[in-house]
């Protein structure tokens, strides 16, 4: 695993992601951990923003996220997010 | 800044009254704002007119009119077409007398491609459509429904959809689908990179951010020998 696709690169990514949807400082975003609840749990993180996360998330990884990957479970909490970015930019 | 109104001819050959959010003092630089389309449309409406408040004080003036089915206009949303509001911005820059065009997002999509001016962060309209056809499947799911991206592209086709509260008809649909910016060698791209920070488009509220703004405006200011 070279450094771009490293997991604490994801990491550091995703959460910039998050910090510029919600508008949230880098600091704030820093705490979030597996269980810090996204969508359904903020209510600023409603269906639009999450769509808009997801496209910047294909941009920023170079991955497609198709329709049969959303399910409750990868948007729910940070942890899920997560290991779902990490399994894509994976498969590559 | 004034807020006034403009006639808008229509493909049907009538005309509607539009609002416009304007900074004219009749100056040399006459600049033509195209909005962001649909849900990023809210998202970047403070923003935009932040930008417009900034080229006012740069000496430029700037046209932010409202077209067919936008904002304030009494045109349903579901009867317009791409093809419509092309022609639609053509005939604003007329009106204004506009010497420049500054267009945003999805907005590149219509500006009129004879007019010098800048794109900031042009956005395709299958991209656009994507987010908001996303989004629906995503609220779709919360609610217990089963709809797909596939589904509903195939129905909004034919029968038109609803999409970020927008009503597209069958037309608008179609046409954004492949809809690129078209090339122009008159009008210069700006990526938000060269913003700096991120592009407003992807916060969950709509926010404004002076810092960008300001760079916004310079780069416009600079490459018009007004600052």
């Amino acid at each position: 695993m070279n450094e771009a696709t490293g997991s604490s690169t994801i990491d550091a990514k995703l959460r910039s992601v998050l910090g510029d949807v919600l508008g949230l400082s880098a600091e704030t975003v820093a705490r979030f951990d597996a269980d810090t609840g996204l969508f359904g749990h903020l209510p600023e993180l409603d269906s639009m923003a999450v769509a808009g996360l997801l496209a910047e998330l294909e941009d920023r990884f170079d991955i497609v996220i198709d329709d049969e990957d959303l399910d409750g479970e990868m948007l729910e909490a940070y942890g899920g997010l997560l290991a779902f970015a990490e399994a894509k930019v994976a498969q590559g | 800044m004034q807020l006034v109104s403009w006639t808008c001819p229509l493909p049907n050959g009538g005309s509607s009254e539009e609002l416009v959010v304007q900074f004219d003092r009749s100056r040399q630089h006459r600049v033509l704002v195209i909005p962001a389309l649909f849900d990023e449309a809210n998202k970047l409406r403070r923003q935009t007119v932040e930008v417009m408040r900034r080229l006012d004080k740069a000496g430029i003036d700037s046209f932010l009119p409202d077209l067919p089915g936008m904002n304030e206009s009494l045109e349903p949303q579901s009867e317009q077409t791409l093809a419509g509001w092309r022609d639609a911005t053509i005939a604003a820059a007329q009106h204004f007398g506009a010497t420049h065009v500054l267009s945003w997002r999805g907005g590149v999509l219509l500006a009129p491609i004879a007019l010098p001016g800048w794109r900031y962060a042009p956005q395709t309209g299958a991209k656009l459509l994507r987010s908001m056809l996303r989004a629906r499947t995503i609220s779709a799911r919360e609610a217990g429904l089963e709809e797909t991206i596939s589904g509903l592209e195939n129905s909004a086709r034919t029968d038109g959809i609803e999409l970020a509260g927008w009503q597209l008809g069958a037309a608008m649909f179609a046409a954004l689908e492949s809809a690129d910016p078209q090339p122009s060698d008159l009008q210069v791209e700006i990526a938000q990179a060269n913003i700096g920070s991120t592009g407003l488009w992807l916060r969950a509220e709509p926010d404004e951010a002076p810092p960008q703004a300001d760079a916004l405006v310079t780069i416009i200011a600079t490459s018009l020998g007004a600052l």
